[in-house]
C-alpha cells in the first residue's frame, strides 16, 4: 500500500519519514508523522492521538448531575463546553426547561470561553509558527511604533515601549537560558515577517498574557472560578438578588457591573490588538496558502448559542448549524445528532476493536474496548516507537464521519457555513477580510484561512457577549429573576429510563454528548469531541482525516525543522485530551483492560 | 527579561537596602551567622535562573491554565525572570526531537538543580502506553527526568492523587507522581486545579528561600492547604445561625446563606479557596453560590454526589457534627509529621553549614 489515492489527495508514503513527538503548544498528547518526496513535498501525513484516559467508563453508573463536572475535566483549555454541552444532555433526556437568565448566563459564559480561548491560541500556542522572536532584536523600535501606529490605536505604541520590550528581550537572550523558546526554529526560511513585525508581535505576547487573565473573572464571577467553573442541571448555580436585604452574597448589580466592565475590555482588546495583528501577519504570509485540507470540501457545525432558551432548532442558534459536503456550497444538509445515519465511529485503524469493524457505530451504541496492536510494518518495539505503520491501527482517536465523510469542524468551518447560508453576520466580516488582504474567496480554505477565521470569531463572540449582557439587564428590569428550575432536580421525579444528547459549538469546533439514563444512575455516555473530528484516523475506506488531510502536499523549508507542520496543526488548535475517550455501551467492565 | 533575581526585586521597587536586609536575614534564619549575608546577595545578584521542566501526562491542562492566571507575581515575570522554563510542551517554541534534546541538555547542565514540575499522572496499564511521548511510555521519561531533578512539584488533583482519571474503575491505573518516584522531596499542590496564586506562591516561595514549604502528611505546603474552607468561609455566620440555601435558587440562595444542605464539601476540604478566592479574589465557588466539590482532597470523585450533603445530620445541632467531621479529617493532618526533614533537604545539599527552620508544628491544628 505504497500509494493510493483518496478525497483527492494522492498517498504516498515512500519518500524520507519525519516524526515529529511531542507536537507542543498543543492541549494534550500527539504524534505526527510524514512523508517528504524528493522536493520535501509532504505526500503522507499520519496523525496519531497519543493518550486515553476513560473518562466515560468512570461515568457509568454515576448520579447524572454530576457528569458535568467529570466531563468538564476532559479539557482544562475549554473550560467549561463540555460542562455546559453534559448538562445540556442531562437536560434533554429528563426534558428539563431552563430560565431565560441561566440561558443569558450560559451564553456569555460560552461566548466568554470563545474569546479567551481564541486570543491565547492565537498568541501563545500559535503565533510562534509565523513570528521569529529572535528576528525581533534587529528591529527598530521607531519604525515598530510607526508600524502599530499604523495599525491601531492601541495606545502601547511608543517607540520607548518598543525599546524597552527589545532590551528586556535582547537581555533574555544573551543570558543563554531561552526558557519557552529555546531550540525554536528561529531563522527558518519559512518565517516571512520583517523584524518591525516581529518585535511588535513579541510585545503583543506578553500583553496578551497578562490580559488573558482577566477575560475568565466572567466564569468567576457566574461560576466560581476558572478553570473548570460551576454548573448546574436545571439552570445556573449563580442565584439573582437586585435589591433584598442579602443581595451583596448573590450576583448583584456589582457584580454585573464587573461582568460588563470585562466584556467592555475583551471587545477592546481583541479589536485593537488581536485583529490588528492578524491582517498585519496575514499580509505577509498571504503567498503560503498551504493546508486546506478538507476545508474545501466537507465541514460541519452542530451550531451553537441559543438565542431564547430551550430551542435548539437551527433557527434559534447564533452559530451556524450545518454540513457541507463534496465542496458544494449551495447546499447545507440538515444534522441530527440522534439519527444513527449520520454520526458514526469507526476503529480499523483506532486501538480499539469492534465485533464487526466494517461498519460504523453510533455513539448511543458505540463500543469501545481497547486494543493497543501495532501493524505488522511498525519500526522500533511495543513501548519504543520509532515510526507506526498507518496500515495498521495507529491512535488512541477514533474516526468519526457523517454520512461516511470525513469532516472539519472548527472556526473556519463554522465560518463557511454561515457564508454558504448568506448570514450577513460571518458573510460580511469575511468578505471585508479579503478584500483587504487582496485575496479570492479560495484563500479561505487554507491555515491561514483557519487561522483568520479563528480572529473573526473572537471579535464576533466579544459583541455577541455584550448582546446577551443586555439581554440579561432586560430581563432583570422586567422582574424575572430566576436562574434554575428546579422541578425535576429529585431523581424521584424522574423516569425509569431516558436518553438524550446535548451539543455545543467549542472554541475547537462541534461537540456532542450523548447519554443513556437508567434507574436515576447513568448507564451509558458517549462524547464526540472536535479534535475526534479533526484528528482522527483512517477508516475502514482508507480516508483520511482533517489534520492529515491538510499536511498534504505542503512544501517543507527544512526537512529537519517541522515548522509548516506545527503552522497547520496549531491552525486546528489540537486539543487531545478530548478526542481521546471511551464508552462501554452495555455497562460492562472493561474486561480487556489489564490490570496488574 | 532575563534579570537575576536582584534585578528582579529592584524592579519590583524593592531598595538595595532592603535587600541586603534580606539577605541578612536570610542568612541569620538560615544559622550561617551575619558573615554569610554578602555570599548571599552575590548569589542572588548573579546566580542563574533556575531550570524547570515542566511535563504532561494523563491530564486535561486546566492546571497550567491556571498557572497563567497568576496575578502576582505575573506569570511573564515568574517564566521569563524567576525561573527558567526550559521544557514545558504547552508553551515551548520548539517540538519532536528538538523539544527532547533539551531535557537531556538540562539534566546534563543542571544536574541536581533542576525542578521537574508534573502536571498528570502516568497510566501504567498497558505497558504504560496509555500515554506516550516520543513513541515511549510517559512513565519512563517522567522516571528518567526525575533522577537528577533537585524537587518534584507534582500539580494539581492529578499528580498529587490520581483525579478524575483514576476515579472508579481507573480503566488506564493512572498513577499518582509520588508512587512512581522515590528519594526525592515531593510537594504535592493539589485541586482541580490549584489557585494561581497558590501555584506561583510555591514556586516563589522555593526560589526565595532555596528550599520546599513545611508540608502536611499528604505532602501539600500547610501555608496554603493548613485551613479548613469552612473555617474561613464567609458563609459560616450562616452556618452558625443555621440559615442553609435548601433548594437552588431560593431565598436562602439569594441571601448566601451557607450550602452545607446543597452537598457544600467545605467542611471536609483543605484548601486556601476561602481565603484567597480565585482569579485575582474576584469571587470563589461558594460566593458564587456552587457548593465546594472538594477537589484537593484524594479521591474526591468517589466520595458520593457533589449534592449529597457530607454527613446526615438534622438542622439543629449541625455544629456538633459538622466539627465531628471536621476534627477527624484535622486529626489526620495534626497527628501528622511535616516532613521536616525533607523541608530543609534543599538547603542542606546546597550548604553542608546550614540547617532548616525550628519546628513549628501544631499551630494551625
Amino acid at each position: 500500500m505504497a500509494a493510493y489515492e483518496t478525497q483527492g489527495f494522492k498517498l504516498d508514503n515512500s519518500g524520507k519519514r519525519v516524526v515529529v513527538d511531542p507536537v507542543c503548544r498543543i492541549e494534550g498528547h500527539l504524534r505526527v508523522e510524514v512523508n517528504l518526496d524528493d522536493k520535501n513535498v509532504i505526500r503522507n501525513a499520519v496523525s496519531t492521538g497519543t493518550m486515553w484516559r476513560g473518562l466515560e467508563v468512570i461515568l457509568k453508573g454515576r448520579d447524572p448531575r454530576d457528569a458535568w463536572a467529570f466531563t468538564e475535566r476532559i479539557c482544562g483549555v475549554c473550560t467549561g463546553t463540555h460542562a455546559l454541552t453534559s448538562v445540556r444532555a442531562v437536560e434533554d433526556a429528563l426534558k428539563i426547561q431552563i430560565p431565560e437568565n441561566a440561558n443569558s448566563i450560559r451564553n456569555i459564559m460560552q461566548l466568554n470561553l470563545q474569546v479567551h480561548d481564541h486570543l491565547v491560541h492565537f498568541y501563545h500556542l500559535h503565533a510562534l509558527d509565523w513570528v521569529d522572536v529572535v528576528s525581533a532584536l534587529k528591529a527598530d523600535p521607531k519604525a515598530t511604533s510607526a508600524l502599530a501606529q499604523s495599525i491601531s490605536s492601541w495606545p502601547l505604541s511608543s517607540p520607548g515601549y518598543f525599546r524597552d520590550i527589545q532590551n528586556r528581550l535582547k537581555k533574555f537572550v544573551e543570558s543563554g537560558q531561552l526558557g519557552p523558546f529555546m531550540n525554536g526554529y528561529w531563522g527558518n526560511p519559512a518565517y516571512k515577517l520583517p523584524p518591525e513585525a516581529n518585535l511588535m508581535a513579541v510585545a503583543h505576547y506578553l500583553e496578551a498574557l497578562d490580559f488573558q487573565k482577566e477575560i475568565v473573572k466572567v466564569h468567576t464571577i457566574f461560576g466560581g472560578k476558572n478553570p473548570h467553573p460551576n454548573w448546574l442541571v436545571g439552570g445556573v448555580p449563580c442565584a439573582i438578588n437586585m435589591e433584598g436585604a442579602g443581595a451583596v452574597g448573590a450576583v448583584n448589580m456589582e457584580r454585573l457591573n464587573l461582568v460588563k466592565s470585562i466584556i467592555d475590555r475583551s471587545i477592546e482588546f481583541t479589536e485593537q490588538v488581536y485583529i490588528p495583528d492578524l491582517i498585519a501577519i496575514a499580509k505577509f504570509y498571504k503567498g503560503w496558502l498551504h493546508g486546506g485540507g478538507l476545508s474545501s470540501k466537507n465541514v460541519m457545525s452542530y451550531g451553537d448559542i441559543p438565542d431564547k432558551a430551550n430551542d435548539y432548532s437551527a433557527g434559534n442558534l447564533l452559530l451556524p448549524r450545518g454540513a457541507i459536503i463534496n465542496g458544494d456550497l449551495s447546499k447545507v444538509h440538515e444534522i441530527d445528532l440522534k439519527d444513527p445515519e449520520q454520526i458514526q465511529e469507526y476503529v480499523n485503524h483506532s486501538w480499539y476493536k469492534y465485533p464487526d469493524e466494517s461498519k460504523g457505530l453510533h455513539p448511543f451504541d458505540g463500543v469501545t474496548e481497547p486494543s493497543f496492536v501495532l501493524g505488522p510494518n511498525t519500526k522500533g518495539s511495543k513501548t519504543n516507537i520509532k515510526e507506526l505503520d498507518e496500515g495498521g491501527k495507529y491512535s488512541w482517536i477514533k474516526a468519526p464521519r457523517w454520512r461516511g465523510h470525513a469532516m472539519e469542524v472548527g472556526p473556519l468551518a463554522r465560518y463557511i457555513i454561515g457564508y454558504a447560508q448568506n448570514n450577513p453576520e460571518f458573510k460580511e466580516p469575511v468578505d471585508a477580510l479579503l478584500k483587504e488582504l487582496d485575496v479570492p474567496v479560495t484563500a479561505l480554505f487554507s491555515t491561514l484561512g483557519r487561522t483568520a477565521a479563528r480572529g473573526l470569531e473572537c471579535q464576533w463572540a466579544g459583541r455577541k457577549m455584550s448582546y446577551f449582557f443586555d439581554k440579561l439587564m432586560t430581563n432583570l428590569k422586567a422582574g424575572d429573576l430566576n436562574t434554575a428550575n428546579i422541578e425535576k432536580w429529585e431523581p424521584s421525579t424522574w423516569p425509569k429510563e431516558a436518553m438524550g444528547a446535548g451539543f455545543t459549538e467549542a472554541p475547537r469546533g462541534a461537540l456532542g454528548h450523548w447519554i443513556r439514563i437508567k434507574d436515576t444512575k447513568i448507564d451509558n455516555y458517549q462524547c464526540v469531541v472536535p479534535t475526534t473530528w479533526n484528528g482522527g484516523p483512517r477508516d475502514h475506506k482508507g480516508q483520511i482525516g482533517a489534520f492529515e488531510a491538510a499536511l498534504m502536499d505542503t512544501p517543507v523549508a527544512k526537512a529537519d525543522e517541522p515548522l509548516e507542520i506545527l503552522r497547520t496543526l496549531h491552525s486546528f488548535d489540537p486539543c487531545l485530551a478530548c478526542s481521546t475517550h471511551v464508552m462501554s455501551p452495555d455497562g460492562q467492565e472493561m474486561t480487556s483492560v489489564k490490570v496488574r | 527579561m532575563t534579570e537575576t533575581f536582584y534585578e528582579v526585586l529592584r524592579r519590583q521597587g524593592i531598595t538595595r537596602r532592603s535587600f541586603l536586609k534580606f539577605c541578612s536575614l536570610t542568612a541569620t534564619s538560615l544559622g550561617l551567622g551575619s558573615a554569610a549575608a554578602p555570599r548571599i546577595a552575590h548569589a542572588l545578584e548573579t546566580k542563574a535562573r533556575t531550570p524547570v521542566i515542566w511535563l504532561h501526562g494523563l491530564e486535561c491542562t486546566c492546571c497550567s491554565e491556571s498557572f497563567i492566571r497568576s496575578a502576582h507575581p505575573l506569570t511573564k515575570d515568574v517564566v521569563l525572570s524567576m525561573l527558567s522554563l526550559d521544557y514545558d510542551d504547552t508553551l515551548m517554541a520548539a517540538a519532536g526531537h528538538q523539544a527532547e534534546a533539551i531535557i537531556e541538555e538540562v539534566k546534563k547542565k543542571y544536574k541536581g538543580n533542576y525542578i521537574v514540575a508534573v502536571e498528570g499522572n502516568p497510566p501504567l496499564n498497558e505497558d504504560g502506553m496509555f500515554c506516550i511521548h516520543g513513541g515511549r511510555p510517559f512513565v519512563e521519561v517522567l522516571k528518567e527526568t526525575c533522577a537528577d531533578a533537585k524537587a518534584i512539584i507534582s500539580w494539581g488533583a492529578c499528580a498529587s492523587y490520581g483525579c478524575v482519571q483514576a476515579a472508579k474503575p481507573n480503566p488506564t491505573r493512572a498513577t499518582p507522581v509520588h508512587k512512581v518516584i522515590s528519594g526525592k522531596p515531593i510537594i504535592n499542590v493539589p485541586g482541580c486545579p490549584p489557585i494561581a496564586e497558590v501555584m506561583t506562591g510555591v514556586v516563589t516561595y522555593m526560589l526565595t528561600f532555596d528550599r520546599i514549604p513545611e508540608l502536611d502528611r499528604q505532602g501539600r505546603p500547610k501555608m496554603f492547604y493548613g485551613q479548613r474552607i469552612h473555617d474561613k468561609c464567609y458563609r459560616r455566620g450562616h452556618f452558625d445561625a443555621g440559615q442553609f440555601a435548601e433548594a437552588w435558587d431560593d431565598e436562602g440562595s439569594r441571601k448566601g446563606h451557607c450550602l452545607y444542605k446543597m452537598g457544600c464539601k467545605g467542611p471536609t476540604t483543605y484548601n486556601a479557596c476561602s481565603s484567597m478566592r480565585w482569579n485575582g479574589g474576584v469571587s470563589w465557588p461558594v460566593q458564587s453560590g456552587h457548593g465546594c466539590i472538594g477537589c484537593s482532597e484524594e479521591g474526591f470523585w468517589d466520595k458520593g454526589s457533589f449534592y449529597d450533603r457530607v454527613t446526615d445530620i438534622k438542622q439543629f445541632g449541625v455544629e456538633a457534627n459538622a466539627d465531628t467531621i471536621g476534627k477527624a479529617a484535622a486529626g489526620t493532618v495534626g497527628a501528622a509529621i511535616a516532613a521536616h526533614a525533607a523541608v530543609s533537604a534543599l538547603a542542606r545539599a546546597r550548604n553542608s553549614n546550614s540547617h532548616g527552620q525550628p519546628e513549628k508544628e501544631g499551630e494551625n491544628q
